[in-house]
């Protein structure tokens, strides 16, 4: 995982605090009914409640001792409110989270601009933040704080975006592109832009996550509903062995205590999971928005756990930025020295990354003590008159300088200085042609220099693959998620980068609609498909990809389109956002195991407790020789609640994923809590009766 | 005691190796290819012309069961009037009476849902006609049924997506034309060489060494034997079922016979894997069933030839095993063995007293009907393992962190929502009708009823329980078999087993052909690595878990009070 700048304690105090309080607000049955494995439990200890009552009042003692039946309800209280602290601790903690990325955007003056209809047009007026609507617009100047997320319409400014990324270098975010957006609480660094509101107050991604997290609007998964459904039926069950067992043990002649009843029905069906299935849920929002991606649906970090194919732009995820000069070519009877002094020149008019990559390369192998734009600043300061700087256009497709003293320095695709010196009547030397094969062969592109049409040796360009990421799609296939390289590269150069990063597919020559149609024909066969995208041309892909995530900086619109929102603009993000599904997935599925595997033990506690008193040959299901039937019971139902707030951790931190393929991950989770889940309760039992047969 | 040990081993074995290429076969008669059986095409072309029917159209699962259910319905109607009129009709030299409504309302559908509890002695309770008409016929059609349930689901599985389960109706008749008739011919012809009856004259007179004469039952038994074996039915001609010495007379019938009950329903598991090409799978399930019915057939091996402790402390020497209500012909082993495969397929066929087993035993054959799914009744049983895997798929899905999925379609909550009805009710109709009994037992044992609940038990306390317990849990997994100390041709048990054993037919055979169907519709999705592999050992032992499991938890404290106190206080 990325920066956790925001780390919270896991039992911060002040979150403890309000999520003790909440446990207390959440036992209203209007509440607890959405939870119906838990709302059985809460029935079951107002029936004890009756039970204690009524004794109270009539000193009738066929229900057991009347200290029994108190310590039973308030163990089973206990029970239902360790439920309600696991889920509103994981709601403070999301909470927490979303607010200390609000906190950042609080009360700030704007300069707002004041539109024709008002008084005074285009004149400036400092409002507080929280004035700003939707389309208003403000103006932010070096040193201030943008007061709110918008969309930048006019200038370029660099900003300090470490409040909420954590990043320190500062980024350029401008008008018109891709890179337009700006978001509340960052700081302009230099220039001036003016900058219009995108959301109403309130409604910010990062309110509607709030939201999500508090309750009020989060809707259960697809998946959350099939495994209440599955609880529920468990829970069922376990009414019907409850219901029956009362004819059973009248025809045994055994009289059996409400309070064991409720005891036997509460142990058996699956709080554990239950009582934690909806902090899971919200903890992997919450573990989303520590990775600093804002999620606007629970459902979307659940369906990125089931992503098959992940769309991943080449430049920025799978190499470094752009291609980079890694090596000068002369041709035969130029030396490097005077090769390289041309192919400075050639560069100096290419404003691009690659010619500024090259002036850097150039540099650095001429005099390593010079930074490159001293470097580019001393050729120009040699020649007393002015140099003219030749453009790239599209027809020359090169292009270079001509100095004062008539040299014409070109530099461009080999095809288009070729065709240049064949016209001038020059030949291409075989070297060259060779070199320029070889470096296009490794993916890597040649840029051909000639001086007054006459060549004089090749560049070469690479991509520079990012270290470590031949590790990431390593664990990415094992985790059985294809990942396709987007490129704008000739198919030549992206199969080579392709392989060697070890993606398993590419598109080439990618155009916008190209994402769109690979999505749909991915879909088609019934795969998931991830992508993370920026500009307003990703929006449709975005909209149409079953996880789209939108960098923080990209458009509005892709935003709007995505159903994340990555705050750290980093394209390698997906990959941490199928983790964090599969995590969440996997939690529900272990814990689910866990807590039903638990009933084998509790029913060897109980059920010889039950009948042991007019059947003593059950005294041989008593294996783990507890000492009476009462602390038997007892020790089964504290083992029962305790076990939930000692899962919290395990609940709101996620199960380990280890990318080691179906089978094996299904077998290691099977061995931990599958048979752990059988074994643990066994053990954890008998300790308590032991503790307990200290006192009874 | 070491040759009975090796009877045992035979006979499993040799219905392994049968079972494979019969498996192949079945396989080929679902997917139309050319069989040797293929001289029954005119015949079926004819069943087809003559009731209207296009063997080659398709249904969806709704047309599939709205079909399976209306012909089972009238199948019922026909069979509770004929069982009530059956001393009107012909073929009935020994002159026997007219079924009750209520035994006529319990046989019918016992017959229907392919079981055989019946509360009447085949001797005196049918006549040739209706043991011909209604219940060997119902033999045939009640495990076609079933076949044909199951290739709904096979067919659900087959195709990447697909509404059509197949033609309901093609499926029954070449069930019944290429599978299970050819097979009966051949065993019912087996067993009248061996000493079966096979003759329409009525009961025979013997006179005995001793020179008293005695009559004898007959009829035309060995095709009726036949069928209920293979067929997984279980009802006998006579009350003693293959007890009987002319229903079962010799080991090598046993043999036959024992081969007969897991034949049809392991070999569908075979078909399984040829029929989708997922041979892997087929081995897997396989696998599981069997290593749960070994275990199962070693316990109760175990404790049948030990004997009973309370006779060794009488100081009685048990050679030969506990040998109460078992044939010496046959030995403690072959009975132990048949006991666990006659309730492993809901067959229900004895071959010895269950009641008299010895308590574990019991209890084993008890918990073996509960889980009801190790090779299972003909079809069914398939239907069963496979909401076993269902939830088993769901469960391990999430443990490793994917949305489940069962051979490239999502399982999702609809699905999971039938899978757990269908769990929730057998232990729903399991207990609440043992519940009821046992309430009437305790509360109201003197009801002026024609049969007062007191008097319903041969045996008090744990036993008594036990043979309630049974009765219930045979009838819901449509078994049929009883611990037949229980008095149990009456009014209440007569209407309310017969109501469990439709719930516990027809909704186990609704929900898996629903969610195949429901399967079959959604979007194919490819395996990937990051699938869960359902035909590897590992995911066949999460589905072992599943079914000890969820048995376990539902029927724990029932098995305690009866089989396990039993035990525990016999000890």
């Amino acid at each position: 995982m990325s920066k956790r700048k925001h780390e919270i304690k896991l039992f911060e105090p002040a979150l403890v605090n309000t999520a003790i309080k909440q446990s207390f607000v959440k036992l209203s049955p209007r509440l607890m009914i959405k939870n119906p494995v838990m709302f059985t439990v809460e029935v079951g200890t107002f029936v004890m409640l009756a039970v204690v009552l009524y004794q109270l009042g009539t000193k009738d003692s066929t229900q057991g001792a009347l200290w029994y039946n108190i310590v039973v309800f308030a163990i089973l209280l206990l029970t239902v409110l360790f439920a309600n602290f696991a889920e509103a601790l994981a709601e403070a903690r999301g909470k927490a989270q979303a607010e200390s990325l609000r906190k950042t955007r609080e009360e700030t003056p704007a300069k707002k601009v004041l539109l024709p209809g008002d008084i005074f047009v285009k004149e400036i007026k400092v409002v507080p933040s929280s004035q700003l609507r939707l389309g208003d617009r403000f103006v932010c100047e070096p040193g201030d704080v943008i007061p709110m997320d918008g969309e930048i319409i006019e200038g370029i400014a660099t900003i300090d975006e470490s409040a909420i990324t954590g990043e320190s270098a500062p980024v350029i975010r401008e008008a018109g592109g891709d890179k337009s957006s700006v978001t509340g609480g960052t700081k302009v660094l230099s220039d001036r832009i003016v900058v219009q509101v995108t959301t109403q107050p309130g409604e910010t991604f990062l309110d509607k996550m709030i939201a999500l997290v508090e309750g009020a609007s989060r809707q259960k998964t697809p998946n959350e509903i099939a495994l209440t459904i599955l609880l529920a039926a468990f829970t069922l069950i376990f009414i019907i062995v409850c219901v029956t067992l009362k004819p059973f043990a009248d025809y045994a002649n055994t009289p059996i205590t409400i309070a064991a009843f409720i005891s036997l029905f509460v142990c058996l069906i699956p709080t554990t999971i239950g009582g934690l299935l909806s902090a899971i849920g919200i903890a992997g929002m919450d573990r989303a928005l520590r990775a600093n991606v804002i999620s606007k649906s629970g459902k979307a970090v659940e369906t990125a756990g089931d992503v098959d194919v992940l769309l991943l732009d080449k430049t920025g995820t799978i190499t470094i930025g752009n291609r980079k000069a890694t090596n000068f070519y002369p041709a035969n009877g130029v030396g490097q020295k005077e090769f390289i002094e041309q192919v400075v020149y050639g560069s100096l008019a290419d404003d691009t990354p690659e010619g500024k990559s090259i002036v850097e390369l150039a540099a650095k192998q001429v005099n390593p003590n010079l930074s490159p734009d001293q470097f580019r600043d001393q050729h120009l300061a040699v020649h007393n008159a002015p140099v003219t700087f030749i453009k790239f256009t599209a027809e020359t497709r090169s292009s270079g300088v001509d100095l004062p003293d008539g040299t014409k320095i070109r530099k461009g695709a080999f095809d288009a200085i070729r065709n240049m010196a064949q016209k001038a009547g020059n030949t291409v030397p075989k070297e060259v042609e060779e070199q320029v094969k070889k470096i296009s062969s490794d993916g890597g592109t040649p840029l051909v220099v000639a001086v007054n049409n006459e060549i004089k040796g090749v560049i070469e360009l690479q991509d520079i693959i990012k270290p470590g990421i031949q590790e990431r799609f390593e664990r990415l296939r094992k985790m059985g998620v294809k990942t396709v390289m987007v490129t704008g590269d000739n198919p030549l150069t992206a199969k080579y980068i392709a392989n060697k990063a070890g993606v398993d597919d590419f598109i080439a020559e990618a155009k916008p609609e190209d994402k769109m149609n690979y999505i749909r024909k991915e879909q088609a066969t019934g795969k998931l498909v991830a992508m993370m995208g920026d500009g307003t041309n990703d929006a449709p892909a975005l909209a149409q990809a079953d996880v789209g995530v939108a960098m923080n900086s990209g458009t509005q619109a892709a935003k709007e389109a995505g159903n994340m929102v990555d705050l750290d603009n980093d394209p390698t993000k997906l990959i941490e956002v199928v983790e964090i599904g599969k995590q969440l997935l996997i939690t529900r599925g272990t814990l689910t195991t866990f807590s039903i595997a638990n009933d084998v033990a509790k029913y060897f506690a109980i059920v010889p407790a039950l009948f042991i008193a007019s059947i003593p040959a059950l005294q041989h299901l008593n294996i783990m020789g507890l000492k009476s039937p009462e602390s038997a019971i007892l020790s089964a139902i504290i083992f029962n609640a305790i076990i939930i707030p000692m899962l919290i951790p395990l609940a709101l931190k996620g199960v380990n994923y280890k990318p080691i393929g179906a089978s094996a991950l299904l077998r290691r989770n099977l061995l931990i809590y599958g048979v752990g889940g059988v074994v643990v309760p066994f053990i954890g039992i008998k300790l308590i009766d032991m503790l307990l047969s200290v006192f009874m | 005691m070491n040759t009975e040990l090796f009877g045992v081993l035979i006979t499993f074995l040799l219905t392994i190796i049968l079972a494979i290429p019969l498996g192949k076969y079945m396989a080929k008669v679902f997917a139309g290819e050319r069989t040797i059986t293929d001289f029954m095409n005119p015949f079926e072309r004819l069943i087809f012309r003559i009731s209207g029917i296009d063997p080659k159209a398709g249904m969806n699962w709704k047309q599939f069961l709205k079909a399976l259910l209306s012909i089972n319905l009238l199948w019922f109607v026909y069979a509770f009037f004929v069982l009530i009129f059956q001393n009107k009709l012909p073929l009935n030299p020994d002159g026997n009476p007219g079924q009750t409504p209520d035994l006529a309302f319990n046989t019918a559908i016992s017959f229907l849902v392919n079981c055989n509890l019946q509360h009447y002695s085949g001797e005196s309770g049918l006549t040739y006609f209706t043991q011909l008409f209604v219940v060997t016929f119902l033999q045939f059609v009640s495990a076609a049924t079933g076949i044909a349930a199951l290739v709904a689901l096979f067919n659900g599985l087959k195709e990447k997506t697909t509404s059509n389960l197949g033609n309901f109706w093609n499926l029954l008749v070449k069930s019944t034309t290429r599978i299970l008739l050819p097979l009966s011919i051949v065993m019912g012809i087996i067993l009248a060489f061996n000493g079966t009856p096979a003759s329409f004259d009525g009961k025979d007179t013997i006179t005995t060494l001793q020179g008293d004469t005695v009559q004898v039952s007959r009829g035309p038994a060995a095709g009726m034997i036949a069928i209920k074996q293979l067929g997984t039915n279980g009802g006998g001609w006579f009350g003693a079922n293959s007890a009987h010495p002319l229903e079962n007379p010799n080991y090598f019938t046993n043999i036959i016979e024992s081969i007969a009950i897991l034949l049809i329903p392991m070999a569908l598991v075979f078909t399984l894997g040829f029929y989708l090409n997922r041979k892997k799978l087929a081995y897997v399930i396989f696998g599981v069933m069997t290593f749960l019915f070994l275990v199962f057939v070693s316990i109760n091996i175990y404790f049948e030839t030990k004997g009973n402790p309370a006779i060794d402390r009488l100081g009685v020497a048990q050679h030969i095993g506990s040998m109460e209500g078992k044939e010496v012909r046959l030995g403690s082993a072959a009975t132990a063995f048949w006991s666990i495969a006659t309730t492993s397929t809901s067959n229900g066929s004895v071959n010895g007293m269950h009641d008299s087993l010895t308590p574990i035993s019991g209890g084993v054959a008890i918990l073996d009907m509960m889980i009801n799914a190790l090779y299972g009744g003909v079809g069914v049983g398939l239907l069963n393992y496979y909401i076993f895997i269902i939830i088993a798929v769901f469960i391990s899905g999430l443990m490793v962190g994917r949305t489940p999925e069962f051979m490239g379609h999502k399982v999702e909550a609809r699905e999971v929502k039938i899978a757990a009805l269908i769990t929730l009710l057998s232990a729903f109709l399991i207990k609440s009708g043992t519940a009821l009994a046992a309430y009437f037992v305790s509360h109201h044992p003197g009801l002026a009823w024609s049969v007062k609940p007191a008097a319903w038990l041969n045996n008090p306390s744990y036993h008594g329980f036990s043979e309630m317990l049974y009765e219930y849990t045979s009838s819901n997994a449509n078994n049929g078999s009883g611990f037949e100390g229980l008095g149990d041709n009456n009014i209440f048990w007569n209407v309310t087993t017969g109501i469990v054993l439709i719930l516990g037919r027809f909704l186990p055979i609704i929900g898996p052909v629903a969610i195949a169907g429901l399967l079959a519709n959604k979007k194919y999705i490819p395996e990937s690595a990051g699938t869960l592999r359902t035909d590897s050992i590992t995911f066949g032992g999460m589905t072992l878990a599943v079914i000890i499991i969820v048995n376990a938890l539902s029927y724990f404290p029932a098995l305690a009070l009866g089989p396990l106190a039993e035990y525990f206080s016999l000890k």
